[in-house]
């Protein structure tokens, strides 16, 4: 990238209302899309925009998030002139970890101090959506603003949670709230952020001394009167994945061949985590229609309507529609899986019948056996 | 100088690969794809992985511009080493001028320096030609109990198809006792795999004779080896059980792909203790259409099958088209299939584009159809057009 811009994908407190999804892993890491992690989308887009130096604020059960990004090379994020950076909670006690992202921010300050870069980007982990940041730096340098926000018109949330924003005829953003306000505006926020890093380095160290915690709840929010904070709208696809419904409705809107043509043939390539499985097999029972298959699945049976991840078993007579099955998931013979999602290893035995439904769809955890 | 290893690799990847056709125009034959995803070296660099040996020199020669860029540094294998590692020697140029390699000797000879770099006890001569997955640790074993000094690994092949190979007799206690390069009447039918273990002090006293002799077309199989039997040396056979395919032509190309069609196929991808490395074409995940049927095949990532897809290996970002059929072929990678065209027994060359309505090959016959790699044909009568003289 021709702009000086560092990235940050920050993962501290992030709306998660995905039940057991997230148990053991962080919203990061939650798998999407027949063989991604959440936080590909958003790696891959900096990547692509040509950020080569990245921050992962990572906040608590990141286990999974160490494995997934190990050094970044499958993001072409370990060379000389890159860098993935993965900044765990520094903090003396243990308390503090509970603290808002300020904080964190502020404990990890020599970062930011000792890099060059002129401009930071800020985003999160759940939005889902392959986008380039060069043009919206530029937007962002014409418009001579502070701050500008990444924003969804009319986005359908699927479910989602998303903050409310109100933006005047220029762009300029007059208004925002938390997730969970009643404000009625057709502009949500991407939860991404552009702007100086002096800026940010500012704002994390005055609104500490003020005792205010959050970036964009205090140091953006409060301040939306005295700084030039504007609202760039992102045309796009956007999945916004911090509920299960959104999970469910999201994976499901992948089917559309105008959402998967956009999302992961028009931009740049969506990278993601090797894994060196083979291709997929289909045996000569096996009834396939509009479903994305990862490698690695073996298919003896009928799948419809549905999401397969690396190395899923479908056996003979199974039929499974509607569903997420997660890496490694084995469906028995002759069992009816529907509206379902199934995390990672979950086997289902023979002759079983699971069902959910659009607006309920029945969850099991990493490991079960039904 | 590295640190010692008991045993190198040297990876024969120079092979034209002739009999390959236009799939072979601009590419060196270990370069060529096979089983979805896959290039044919992968097997034998995997296999090295995973038999603990990280030193590998790869000997190219022939085309080597494609197979250079997808070895890279060697990391899908795990070769990216600070001591030893993965090392692409080609042919260069001597203070008294250079020479390509004249034979699978000369070209170990013309490497004697980077071997010794290792000072290895023992050197592994393996060739980017073949399909199968060999614990090559296991016959280093057999070559270390047995006292060797070159070990061969065989393995039995259908008496009709013993002449395209080197064959041995191999006594009771797995002593070579005679071996003969492409008999025409084959009196054994265990043949080499081309995988042999040199004692590396007696390889290169031979290496440095063969290079002086003047009437050796300085080939393992034709001089080094039957020089080592006329002097007596202990040669030793390693009998291998498994999978193994030469697919230096159409037709084994062809069926080394459906041999991985099977039910339970005798070369299993899909194991996880011994998984083929690759590198990671990185597409998103396969869409299968509504109203697509893709039954007894294997497809790859990034694909897209509208139509109907029979007995048949996908590569990865193939589309085929609404109607289309796909039948018992090889698809190599990012080839466009059209609306309502029809491919029966044929192997379709990486980037193809096969248009709308298009017919390759016919169900009734044998022979098998390759279209070239790029290659785009279309239903319209093909114009020849004349150069100006």
């Amino acid at each position: 990238m021709k702009h000086q811009v560092m990235g940050v994908i920050n993962l501290i407190h992030e709306t998660d209302d995905m039940e057991r999804l997230t148990q053991n892993r962080c919203l990061a890491t939650v798998p999407f899309g027949a063989r991604y992690r959440l936080i590909d989308f958003i790696l891959s887009s900096m990547v692509n925009s040509g950020i080569n130096k990245v921050a992962v604020f990572a906040h608590t059960k990141y286990r999974s998030l160490m494995d997934h990004v190990g050094s970044g090379d499958h993001w072409d994020l370990n060379n000389r002139q890159s860098g993935l950076f993965l900044l765990p909670p520094a903090t003396d006690d243990i308390q503090e970890v509970s603290r808002g992202d300020l904080y964190h921010f502020y404990q990890h300050r020599d970062y930011f101090n000792r890099s060059t870069l002129e401009y930071v980007v800020i985003a999160r982990s759940h939005m889902v959506c392959n986008i380039d940041f060069e043009p919206i730096i530029e937007a962002h340098k014409a418009r001579e603003a502070d701050i500008t926000v990444v924003c969804k018109q009319d986005a359908d949330l699927m479910g989602g949670k998303a903050r409310k924003m109100r933006m005047d005829a220029d762009g300029r953003i007059t208004a925002m709230q938390d997730h969970y306000g009643r404000m009625h505006s057709s502009v949500s926020s991407m939860e991404m952020y552009v702007m100086r890093k002096d800026l940010l380095m500012e704002l994390v160290e005055t609104s500490l001394a003020q005792g205010q915690d959050h970036l964009v709840r205090h140091a953006i929010f409060s301040r939306i009167d005295k700084l030039r904070v504007y609202g760039y709208l992102h045309e796009g696809y956007l999945a916004v994945v911090n509920t299960l419904s959104s999970f469910y409705q999201s994976n499901m809107s992948l089917l559309r061949p105008e959402v998967w043509r956009e999302l992961f043939f028009q931009q740049g390539t969506v990278f993601t985590k090797g894994k060196d499985e083979p291709p997929a097999r289909y045996l000569c029972t096996s009834k396939v229609s509009n479903s994305l298959i990862a490698n690695g699945c073996r298919i003896e049976g009928t799948v419809e309507n549905s999401i397969l991840f690396r190395g899923v078993h479908i056996r003979k007579g199974a039929v499974v529609r509607n569903s997420i099955i997660m890496q490694n998931g084995d469906i028995g013979e002759n069992s009816l899986v529907q509206h379902c999602i199934l995390d990672k290893d979950v086997r289902v035995q023979y002759d079983r019948d699971i069902r959910g439904s659009f607006d309920n769809p029945f969850l099991a955890g990493k490991r079960k056996i039904i | 100088m590295g640190r010692k290893k008991e045993m190198v690799a040297m990876l024969l990847a120079g092979g034209e690969g002739k009999r390959l056709g236009v799939l072979t125009k601009d590419l060196a034959k270990p370069a060529v794809y096979f089983g979805g995803k896959y290039r044919i070296i992968d097997f034998t660099l995997s296999n090295c992985a995973h038999s603990g040996i990280d030193t590998v020199g790869v000997l190219t020669q022939y085309q080597p511009l494609e197979l250079n860029r997808y070895l890279g540094i060697g990391s899908p294998w795990g070769l990216d080493r600070k001591d030893g590692g993965m090392a692409i020697l080609p042919p260069y140029v001597k203070q008294k001028g250079g020479v390509w390699y004249k034979g699978t000797a000369n070209a170990i000879y013309q490497n004697m320096a980077f071997i010794e770099r290792y000072d290895p006890t023992y050197v592994l001569v393996i060739s980017g030609d073949h399909i199968y997955k060999m614990n090559y640790d296991l016959m280093l074993q057999h070559h270390k109990k047995t006292g060797a000094d070159i070990t061969i690994a065989g393995i039995e092949v259908p008496w009709k198809e013993a002449s395209r190979f080197g064959v041995m007799h191999v006594d009771d206690e797995d002593r070579i006792t005679a071996f003969e390069e492409k008999p025409k009447t084959p009196t054994s039918n265990i043949a080499s795999m081309g995988v042999y273990i040199f004692t590396w002090s007696v390889l290169q006293k031979y290496l440095i004779y063969d290079e002086g002799s003047r009437n050796s077309s300085h080939d393992f199989g034709k001089d080094i080896i039957p020089a080592m039997m006329r002097d007596g040396l202990h040669l030793s056979a390693y009998s291998f059980r498994g999978y193994w395919k030469d697919v230096g032509t159409i037709d084994s190309l062809w069926e080394a792909n459906m041999d991985l069609l099977d039910d339970k196929p005798a070369l299993d991808l899909a194991d996880k203790d011994w998984r083929i490395y690759s590198v990671s074409p990185n597409r998103p995940a396969q869409y299968i259409a509504s109203g697509a049927s893709v039954t007894s095949s294997m497809v790859t990532e990034g694909s897209i099958v509208e139509g109907k897809v029979e007995r048949s290996v996908l590569f990865f970002g193939v589309t085929t088209g609404k109607n289309s059929i796909v039948c018992e072929s090889v698809i190599m990678p990012n080839v466009q299939i059209g609306q309502g065209a029809r491919i029966y027994r044929a192997i379709i060359g990486e980037g193809a584009v096969i248009e709308d309505g298009v017919c390759i090959g016919s169900p009734n016959d044998d022979a098998i159809t390759v279209v070239a790699v790029g290659e785009i044909v279309t239903n319209e009568p093909v114009l020849l057009e004349v150069e100006p003289s």
